[in-house]
């Protein structure tokens, strides 16, 4: 057997399977997919070594959205089991098929060139202060190019981005954002592209370090998982990171920020990464109460229970994925709420893919708005 | 320019250098034999690209030629691979507006180059490295020139920056 994947088992205890089946029960893929079964991975992992479990192409329709880990009386950690798969499975020359015909990934492989010199600040309005040197950073992440690859659907990821830095702008803070950022290099990983991730990785440490900043503030909850868990366990890094949402919470207890009246009622859709990966449920509650006149109306499933947007990683997007996206934007809508409130850029994109389809039902159409934009539109001014 | 030739492509013997930056370029060129993919559709450009071969018309051997339905078929995955892979520069030609083969074909591909372009810039990739051009069938002269015009801008502004990735797995384009 392979010994990463063995290792990989022995880590996520994937060998106390006692195959009852909870995973695929509860998997958001498995209940339109029917081949695809998170508890028939496990099994061929631990029964059968790896060569049939790494051509399997299965491994790559997981969302990695951690809900089965949340369900398995086992408390088996079904997505770095998946993770360590696909590693291995990408250096036999397996892979996923890709959204958009690979773009997304093309965009960040170009950007592990260490010479390359984006042009990527130009969303930063006169308004905005930001700097180059200091102690805290901004971590934009892709937005600036998925802008311009979802231009036809009409999203604005950026403004996620704007909102953020007019916050910390609020709580007199002027964050440092990076000319020559990477991408984070979420979306290479979890595909299995080890190499090209860690390119990403030590480029962004780099220019981090030159930066000064000791404190890294994301909106973007991949870029956080990835700062927070991935860059630590892989490169050793101590950079004292956190979401966009914990700032503002925060600062809302310590009655920095002071926010005006807004009639609306609304839903929230809990990211895989913020939510379960990290466990981030309270603070985006707290920043939406505290809106004075905001009614928070919570979807069937949330918090621990959310489904996540359908897609993952720029991989697998199907059918299936679609379906997810309608039931979860049904489920929303379900909830009386104006206002859908995202706090992650793919979900924006997702799920604004999934209403611009001619053939979406009006049950499935409702305006979204990202929790930062929100919080930002609702602060007093002066 | 004299560098278009391979055996004449010694900087020093350009005698009008002026200043050192135009040496660093030239320098930086020598011996360079630019990668170029060009997407060519079926009904226009890739005939035209046929044609230039009957006529015998000479163009540059570093033009590879990815033959596609329909220039509307080329979307950024396409022109942001090539680069990824070590292209130094990519052209898309297509129909005509007016005697597009599938009448929308080509706008839709001046369109979605527009939103290409901007990811390429946003990467830092210079704008002369990605063109867009209308050849018809026609027109074997026009992709002669073309070709010729393309490959002597990418030759003066010497290889493209980007490495390329070790998971770019495909087989990269190679001049002997
Ligand atoms: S992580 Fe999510 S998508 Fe993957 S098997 Fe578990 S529930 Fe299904
Ligand atoms: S929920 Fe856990 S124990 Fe049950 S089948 Fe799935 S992995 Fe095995
Ligand atoms: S849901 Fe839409 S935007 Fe998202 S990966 Fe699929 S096709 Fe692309």
């Amino acid at each position: 057997m392979n010994s990463k994947i063995a290792k990989a088992i022995r880590d996520s205890k994937a060998y106390l399977c006692m195959e009852c089946g909870k995973c695929t029960g509860t998997c958001p893929v498995s209940r339109y997919n029917h081949g695809y079964s998170p508890r028939i991975l496990v099994n061929k992992a631990i029964r059968s070594g790896n060569h049939d479990l790494l051509k399997d192409k299965n491994i790559w329709a997981c969302l990695t959205c951690k809900l089965c880990d949340e369900r398995c009386p086992a408390a088996i950690e079904y997505i770095d089991l998946t993770l360590t798969t696909r590693l291995e499975a990408k250096k036999i020359g397996e892979g996923a098929l890709c959204s958009h015909g690979g773009a997304a990934q093309s965009l960040m492989r170009i950007m592990t060139t260490p010479e390359l010199e984006q042009k990527r600040l130009d969303w930063i309005d006169n308004d905005l202060k930001t700097t180059q040197q200091g102690d805290v950073l901004y971590f934009v992440g892709c937005m600036p190019y998925f802008d311009i690859l979802f231009s036809d659907i009409k999203v604005n990821t950026l403004q996620a981005a704007r909102a953020s830095v007019k916050i910390l702008n609020k709580l007199g803070i002027t964050p440092v954002v990076l000319p020559q950022e990477r991408c984070c290099g979420h979306d290479l990983l979890w595909s299995g592209d080890m190499e090209n991730f860690e390119k990403l990785a030590r480029h962004n440490i780099e220019e981090i370090t030159k930066s000064g900043a000791k404190r890294i503030v994301f909106s973007c909850p991949e870029g956080y998982r990835t700062f927070k868990i991935d860059y630590p366990r892989y490169f050793g890094t101590h950079f004292r990171v956190e979401h966009i949402t914990e700032t503002i919470a925060r600062a809302i207890s310590n009655g920095e920020l002071k926010m005006k009246n807004l009639e609306k009622v609304v839903t929230f859709q809990d990211p895989c990464r913020l939510g379960r990966h990290l466990r981030i449920y309270d603070e985006p509650r707290k920043a939406i109460t505290s809106v004075p006149g905001l009614q928070l109306n919570e979807m069937a499933r949330s918090r621990q229970r959310a489904i996540c947007c359908g897609v993952s990683a720029w991989m697998s997007c199907s059918t299936y994925s679609k379906s997810i996206q309608r039931a979860r934007l049904t489920e929303a809508k379900e909830t009386g709420a104006d206002l859908f409130v995202l706090s992650c850029p793919k979900c924006e994109i997702h799920f604004q893919c999934a209403m611009s389809d001619e053939k979406a039902g009006n049950d499935t159409r409702i305006e979204t708005i990202q929790l930062v934009t929100l919080i930002a539109d609702a602060l007093e001014d002066g | 320019m004299r560098q278009g030739d391979k055996k004449s492509g010694d900087s020093t013997i350009m005698p009008n250098s002026k200043n050192t930056v135009t040496q660093q370029s030239r320098d930086k060129t020598t011996g360079f034999e630019p990668k170029i993919v060009a997407f060519c559709c079926n009904w226009c450009s890739y005939p035209a690209a046929d044609g230039a071969g009957v006529a015998r018309l000479q163009y540059p051997t570093n033009i590879k030629i990815v033959r596609v339905m329909c220039g509307g078929r080329v979307t950024p995955s396409f022109v942001l691979k090539a680069f990824e892979l070590g292209a130094d520069g990519v052209l898309v030609a297509t129909c005509h507006f007016e005697d597009c083969h599938y009448m929308f074909g080509a706008r839709k591909a001046a369109d979605v180059h527009k939103i290409t372009e901007r990811l390429t810039a946003m990467l830092g990739i210079e704008k002369e490295r990605l063109k867009l051009d209308w050849i018809s069938s026609a027109e074997a002269s026009k992709f002669a020139r073309v070709a010729k015009e393309f490959t002597e801008t990418i030759r003066k502004l010497g290889p493209s920056a980007i490495k390329k990735s070790p998971y770019a797995t495909d087989e990269i384009i190679e001049n002997e």
